[in-house]
């Protein structure tokens, strides 16, 4: 067995990659469903956008669902103070994204107007509100949380849901939706064609501009206007987790000490930056291809700078600051981490190659003559 | 603060999201398979019937998993939201399972359901059968992986309490994958989804033969269905009796409650057919007997004994003294974790902390709980009895219809004419809501059973719950059910929709379809 060290850092990699994958999967449908009110003009052409991405957005969404398994499974007390904290922000995304599986199936299957553009709405509500909402949390978790435990490690969290909604943390919500949409517009550049395809080019350039300026803006304003969080104390890395063995401390730029230590780190930032910029001049000029690669790697970057900027802080505690939870003290134990670390590398390259393989067949642009050639068998 | 509201309420959104949930389950479970034998037929055959058939079917199956897949994204986040400290102390075991069910189940049914529907033209005849086919092993794999965390809950195999993290770690995973409880657990519910598809299938069909539509998709599809249906129902009839045998082996006093077994009986114990069961005075009215028979199930011997009720409470009531020392240990043990003949005292009673953790129902302090409050604790590890003796036969009443229904459509289909034709189509369309009524107070019974564990023996459901207020509860419950229920009304409406259009016609080019055997 590995030892216990390097599991949790495998296991805070392994959580990343999912955040990642869940992003750049997930987001290609919940950005195309953000747009669909507002860039179909007409009832094919939203037909065309659905149709994009209908066989795939299940898929899609299991990333989220793994993601939540695996943060249940790694770091439990994470998963049970983060989730019970963030109840009425948890609840939100979660009527929002019911909403979206019978979106999708219903919204075919009857051609009156009112019901279609009902469905549409709760397509984009579904599409729009967790992306923002995932944004808002991370923004809070850089910010920590008000939590702590008592002496039985039952987690209490302090705060309210309107304290979620702080500027700092909207802004982190605002950043993330456009970027999910600026995916999206990306991934109907590629997908359709015509005037939609046209209007999808503009939405790529656009949002592009405005996730960058607004990623300049987050991460300056999280350089010198948030406080980070620093482990003061010794920290074990290798006994049974225990979140109140150790010491932290709230200083001003905590969160630069990991890029100043490793200044190759810095690439990050840069390469978010620059990807989405290239991002949105390829979509601009209708490369959706090369655009949908720059945006998703926009998303990585985005997704991990918080992630690195906090390591190996996972949900600081702004009320005690001493039950932060690290990876190295929020994990599941040894046994398990190492049994579900051989589980993922048996079960997750079969999940990529079928993925690939299934948006292969499923390939080409959606039309309006595709869609009136299969009009029965489609959403 | 943790209040018996609050508890209650968490229960109750529980058990609500997941009986939602499971109004779709069983049906995905079961037509998925229906629809790769349809879907078989029609690249052996290569008629055009069995396309058309798995297509309707197929389009039924959407509607209804959307909702199972909106439903269920809840299920996958509530240990979380509402059940914080739960995720916690069993995390570590419970995770697992709930990671490995989307690695491997939930990516395998949701890639491939999109190529179920959308990929009718873009892939050869067998490489779409692989499509369907890999979808249902995707649904039924996700069972088993659920089933084997819920039965961890039932029978927690394979683990151990460590007082330094203050939970419960898994110390062997295959104990807890292959646990006897998870197996025959599987194989009860999944066969029980494929009678509800068969169900579905078959009183759809008996519908369209009575009205005289649709003749040739329906009586393909009720042979089909029947003969399905039939060998399935034996398969969950033996894995119902093999659950019934493992609980009485492993909890007493869940089927205790289900047979209302208030006295212990000499062996072999009596099987009781009908009863008023009276929870004051601890006794059955009107009781009917059938001698020696739950002796025979429930211990597959003459000699062995059952515990009732009453023997139950007095053997837990021990226990829970046992427990006492063990949580005074446990907080002895965190104050100085290197003490070695405390450990070895707490070792002693540490199976029996779960009952003292009990008390913390009816006591902040549970070293000075007082005996009134104990002799309440013990009472309460007996869930109530008359919901437990109830819906259990109702239960077993609802599947018994379906192999009734089975057993005549076999019959129907098969001799083509019979007597009371009209009659027995009915029966069968009446019969629609049975799987679905036996799958809902089947789990109702294994969970209600359960009380007032989360964990049995291990985690009471009143330390379970996350910290929050009972206006955060009721708020989440409405927009659950309210949200759920207009769903559900639509799903339904939509559903009733598609069957009274009935399948799409056949296309221009289509060979002529050769009449019904019928």
């Amino acid at each position: 067995m590995l030892d216990y060290e390097t599991l949790r850092i495998i296991w805070w990699l392994l959580i990343g990659i999912l955040l990642i994958g869940f992003s750049i999967m997930d987001g290609q449908d919940m950005g195309v469903g953000t747009l669909l009110p507002f860039l179909g003009k007409t009832d094919t052409e939203r037909r065309c956008m659905i149709n994009a991405v209908a066989p795939h957005w299940d898929g899609n969404q299991v990333w989220l669902l793994t993601g939540g398994g695996a943060i249940f499974a790694a770091w439990p007390l994470m998963y049970a103070a983060a989730f019970s904290g963030f109840y009425w922000a948890m609840l939100l995304v979660l009527l929002t994204l019911i909403l979206r599986p019978v979106g999708f199936d219903f919204r075919g299957k009857i051609a009156a107007t009112r019901w279609r553009t009902t469905w549409d709405t709760c397509l984009f509500l579904g599409s729009a509100v967790p992306p923002l909402i995932f944004g808002v949390a991370f923004g809070n978790l850089l910010q920590g949380v008000p939590f702590h435990f008592d002496d039985t490690l039952r987690p209490i969290y302090t705060g309210s849901f309107t304290a979620l909604l702080n500027p700092f943390a909207l802004l982190c919500g605002i950043v993330s939706l456009s970027m999910f949409i600026f995916h999206g517009a990306n991934y109907l550049v590629l997908r359709t064609d015509g005037e939609l395809r046209q209007r999808a080019r503009s939405v790529s350039r656009v949002c592009g501009l405005i996730t960058a300026v607004l990623f300049i803006a987050v991460s300056l304003w999280g350089w010198f206007g948030i406080d980070g969080y620093r482990i003061a104390s010794d920290i074990a890395t290798d006994t049974p987790s225990n979140p109140l063995a150790k010491h932290v401390i709230i200083e001003p730029g905590a969160w630069l000490r990991n890029l100043t230590a490793c200044p190759l780190l810095w690439i990050i930032p840069v390469l978010g930056l620059a990807s989405t910029l290239t991002g949105a001049i390829l979509g601009g000029r209708g490369r959706g291809g090369a655009a949908i690669l720059c945006s998703s790697l926009t998303m990585l970057c985005l997704v991990l700078l918080p992630l690195v900027a906090m390591f190996p802080f996972v949900m600081p505690s702004s009320s005690q600051p001493d039950a932060s939870l690290t990876l190295w003290d929020c994990t599941s134990s040894q046994l398990t981490l190492f049994i579900m670390l051989i589980v993922t590398i048996v079960l997750l390259p079969p999940v990529l190659i079928y993925t690939t393989w299934a948006y292969k067949v499923m390939s080409g642009k959606i039309t309006p003559a595709y869609i009136k050639a299969h009009d029965k068998q489609l959403y | 603060m943790i209040t018996e509201q609050l508890v209650d309420l968490s229960r109750l959104q529980f058990a609500l999201t997941a009986m939602y949930h499971y109004l779709f389950v069983p049906l995905t479970l079961g037509l998925s398979f229906l629809l790769v034998i349809m879907e078989s037929c029609y690249v052996i055959s290569g008629r055009e019937i069995y396309r058309q058939m798995t297509r309707f079917w197929g389009k039924l199956f959407g509607i209804n998993f959307a909702m199972g897949v909106a439903t269920g994204i809840t299920m996958e986040f509530q240990f979380g939201t509402n059940w914080a400290y739960y995720s916690h102390y069993v995390g570590d075991i419970f995770g697992a399972p709930l990671a490995i069910e989307g690695l491997m189940a939930f990516f395998l049914e949701s890639t491939f359901i999109g190529l179920f529907f959308f990929g009718w033209n873009r892939l050869s005849r067998l490489k779409h059968l692989a499509a369907t086919f890999l979808m249902a092993l995707g649904s039924n794999i996700s069972a088993l992986w659920i089933l084997i965390a819920n039965s961890w809950m039932q029978y927690p195999a394979g683990s151990a309490f460590n007082d330094v993290t203050m939970r419960m770690e898994m110390t062997n995973f295959w104990e807890v994958v292959t646990s006897p409880w998870a197996q025959s657990t599987f194989m009860h519910t999944i066969s029980a989804g494929y009678m509800t598809g068969a169900i579905f299938v078959i009183s759809i069909s008996a519908y369209y033969l009575l009205k005289g539509n649709h003749t040739e998709l329906a009586s393909r599809s009720l042979r089909i269905g029947s003969i399905f249906g039939l060998i399935v129902t034996f398969f969950t009839f033996h894995m119902g009796d093999e659950s019934a045998y493992l609980t009485a082996q492993h909890q007493p006093s869940k089927l205790a409650a289900m047979e209302a077994m208030w006295e212990t009986h000499p062996a072999p114990a009596p099987l009781s057919l009908f009863a008023i069961p009276d929870e004051e005075a601890q006794c059955n009215h009107a009781e009917i007997r059938m001698p020696a028979l739950l002796g025979l199930m429930g211990t597959r011997s003459l000699s062995e004994t059952l515990p009732g009720i009453s023997d139950i409470i007095a053997t837990n009531e021990v226990r829970i003294r046992n427990g006492i020392l063990a949580v005074t240990l446990l907080d002895q043990l965190r104050q100085d974790p290197g003490n070695s003949s405390l450990r070895a005292r707490f070792d002693a009673v540490k199976s029996d902390l779960g009952y003292g953790l009990l008390l913390n129902r009816y006591t902040s302090d549970i070293s000075t709980a007082t005996p009134e409050q104990i002799k309440q604790a013990a009472r309460s590890t007996i869930p109530r009895v008359a919901p437990m003796y109830w819906s259990f036969r109702l239960m077993i009443g609802a599947g018994c219809l379906c192999l009734l229904a089975f057993i005549l459509g076999c019959w129907y289909s098969l001799r083509g004419s019979i007597p009371c034709r009209k009659p027995v189509l009915l029966f069968i369309v009446l019969c629609l809501p049975m799987p679905w009524i036996a799958c809902e107070i089947g789990w109702f019974v294994t969970e209600y059973g359960r009380q007032p564990w989360s964990i049995y023996e291990v985690l009471p459901v009143h330390l379970s719950v996350s910290s929050l207020s009972v206006g955060d509860l009721w708020g989440s419950l409405s927009g659950f059910v309210g949200l759920y229920t207009l769903l559900l009304i639509v799903e339904i409406w939509l559903m009733l929709r598609t069957i009274g259009h009935g399948p799409a016609p056949e296309p221009q080019t289509a060979p002529a379809p050769t009449p019904a055997q019928a």
